[in-house]
């Protein structure tokens, strides 16, 4: 069923194809290149093909004046109980950036109830232009409501670009647009840049639990949409004397018409968000049972950082779900990620590998750890991090 | 009780290593495996389904041995399974996914309730479940970790949502879609009998021209808005670990501190 198509004249079967390809789906038969089931489609492989023998089915082409017709960058601006959400900053950063590439304007969306202050700090953050739409059934983020009113604002203004932080309401909400106004959407970008020839957003991400990464595009659908990690762009500085335009947005919602209540929330007591956390302080295996917690914690404390857990202190039942950093967890992008008794199994380094700094400490000197580690302490880290975290007392005067 | 749950077989990515040479994946002898997320919703399925009856049908789209995730599936517990498998189908980006999903979902009739896993494990993209909710326009509650309440009477679910903050707890009408988190509940293995009746029973294979109601051209490659122009390794990790030895812990405690603090991440 693969979708390649291989001119079996032309092959020389010089095996270009086979080396290149990232999913392993090509191979030589008989000296000629043959493909299986595998094959994602990617095309990686038809621009080392020394005689064009493989190609592609031809996708449909949308007319260039349609595509015209979509301008600005587009930004949704996520808020929690009335406060903008960090990650959310971090998208206008990034989108004045893509504006000012494409010399256009940014757009924020902010939805909300009684979130006027948040449409204030859209525009000292970056924006030029504000979509204030505020009203009660808006208050909590619910999909359908908030899925709505910005389906409606993209069929009104079309943006060419809409970012949205990969927080679980971004990707909640984003997969809901981008289907109802059939258009491409790349969740998780750790990467956002203009094609400066064809003036297209390439959208690159991790996948295969962050073994592999691909540059995706979206030529021939607007707006081009994308969610993007956590603190993966930087925070900008906001500037409270930059102006621009508010326009509040009456949305035509009404709540006996929105099946879905919140009915609760839930904060566990002193938790810290994993996701926007600068540091995380994790353990393993290794940290034996519930109590083994404790110390790192302490050390968490004194850091100002949150306490994360790999599966297998999950799996035990050491340490609440929330708390598992890796595939089968949270993706994490700490400035500091100090992992204690953990040995490093892939799929765990999938979900914080591209920490600024790693710290391991471990009884096992072969752990895996130690190889994606910048610094490392071979032994007991119920002596280590007590250690440590009187150290840091001492140095940082907490 | 009428459950659908939706699967994906996937190469168990743990297995999967770079070829150190040409710095591809190596997917030569790496296991599929169902979608780890999937199978809680299976999972899932199958308990709503002993507390309220009904039955439990589990789709997947894929090349013809996603047959095995589905045989599985079935060993599990599951009453019926249905493969979308078309070269038509072939190279689908999650919006064309969703699409087809929904529209053989359509073709099954009343439903009460849609299960997914909250994200593939190869993707990573989560976004097939709020697309098929879309498509089918019903509501959706997703990295759902817990089912409160269920009440088929009137027609009501609440659950608790795992939110980067804490947890949400949402309440909505029937039909919906859920897709779920892993702490959800504790995955069965199969049984020696679910196996036998595994082996013998017959998948029907669905292709385009068994979904006449939907629209071909949003199929497959054609229909998908997104393109994959390039694929590489990520960058790797800069230099070797630094092992700090001193002749205390105390003392190794203190360099480590030092390091941290110039380093300026604290």
């Amino acid at each position: 069923m693969p979708l390649l198509e291989i001119n079996k004249e032309e092959c020389t079967g010089c095996g270009a194809c086979v080396s290149v390809c990232p999913f392993g789906a090509l191979s030589l038969v008989d000296n000629i290149a043959t493909v299986d089931d595998k094959c994602t489609a990617c095309g990686a492989c038809l621009d080392v093909c020394p005689v064009n023998a493989l190609s592609l089915p031809e996708r449909p082409e949308a007319a260039a004046e349609d595509l015209k017709a979509y301008q600005g960058v587009w930004v949704w601006v996520e808020q929690f109980q009335g406060e903008a959400c960090s990650i959310s900053w971090e998208m206008v950063g990034k989108g004045r950036e893509l504006a000012n590439q494409r010399g256009t304007i940014l757009t924020a969306c902010v939805l909300g109830h009684n979130v006027g202050h948040i449409a204030k700090q859209a525009i000292a953050y970056g924006a030029d232009r504000v979509f204030w739409v505020d009203d009660p059934t808006l208050a909590v983020y619910r999909t359908q409501p908030y899925a709505n009113v910005l389906v409606e604002l993209v069929r009104q203004y079309k943006p060419e670009i809409f970012i949205l932080g990969a927080s679980s309401r971004g990707r909640d909400l984003a997969g809901s647009v981008a289907t109802e106004l059939y258009t491409g959407l790349t969740a998780d970008c750790t990467g956002l840049d203009i094609d400066p020839e064809t003036n297209l957003l390439r959208q690159t991400r991790p996948a295969f639990g962050g073994n592999i990464m691909a540059t995706i595009i979206c030529p021939n659908y607007r707006p081009q949409m994308a969610t993007v990690r956590h603190r993966v762009f930087e925070m900008p500085v906001p500037d409270e004397n930059r102006q621009g335009q508010i326009i509040p947005i009456k949305p035509n919602l009404s709540e006996d018409q929105i099946a879905t209540k919140v009915v609760d929330f839930i904060r566990q007591q002193g938790e810290v968000n994993l996701a926007d956390a600068k540091i995380i302080v994790s353990g393993g295996r290794g940290v034996g049972g519930p109590e083994g917690f404790e110390p790192l914690r302490e050390l968490a404390e004194v850091l100002g950082g949150a306490v994360g857990a790999s599966r297998a202190a999950v799996d035990a039942g050491w340490i609440p779900y929330a708390h598992q950093v890796g595939q089968t967890g949270r993706t994490v992008r700490p400035d500091l990620y100090i992992a204690c008794g953990i040995s490093g199994a892939v799929q765990h380094l999938a979900g914080m590998g591209t920490a600024k700094i790693i710290v391991a400490i471990n009884k096992d000197p072969e752990a895996p750890i130690f190889s994606v580690a910048n610094y490392g302490i071979v032994g007991d880290l119920f002596q280590i991090v007590p250690a440590l975290t009187e150290q840091f007392k001492k140095k940082l005067r907490r | 009780m009428n459950i659908i749950v939706c699967i994906k077989q996937v190469p168990d990515t743990t297995e999967v290593k770079i070829n150190p040479e040409t710095g591809t994946l190596i997917r030569e002898g790496v296991p599929s495996i169902i979608n780890p997320f999937d199978t809680y919703a299976i999972e899932e399925g199958l308990r709503l389904k002993e507390k309220f009856g009904g039955k439990v049908t589990v789709i997947s789209m894929g090349p013809p041995q996603a047959m095995e995730a589905l045989k599985e599936a079935v060993a599990m517990g599951a009453d019926e399974a249905i493969l979308l498998s078309d070269k038509a189908f072939a190279g689908s980006d999650t919006w064309a996914t969703a699409y087809t999903l929904s529209q053989a979902i359509k073709k099954l009739g009343e439903f009460d309730l849609i299960l997914c896993g909250k994200q593939a494990i190869d993707g990573d993209t989560g976004q097939v479940g709020p697309g098929i909710a879309r498509q089918l326009g019903i509501s959706q509650l997703t990295y759902v970790f817990k089912i409160r309440h269920l009440d088929p009477e009137s027609r009501t679910i609440v659950v608790e949502r795992l939110l980067e903050e804490g947890r949400e707890v949402v309440e909505t009408k029937l039909p919906a879609l859920l897709t779920v988190v892993k702490d959800i509940n504790q995955p069965r293995y199969p049984t020696f009998l679910g196996i036998r009746r595994a082996t013998r029973m017959q998948i029907p294979v669905w292709g385009a021209a068994d979904l006449p109601g939907a629209d071909s051209s949003k199929f497959g490659l054609k229909g998908s808005p997104t393109q994959v122009v390039r694929v590489f390794n990520p960058p790797k990790r800069e230099g070797k670990v630094e092992i700090i030895q001193a002749d205390s812990v105390d003392e190794a405690a203190s360099i480590l501190a030092d390091k941290l603090l110039a380093e300026k991440v604290i």
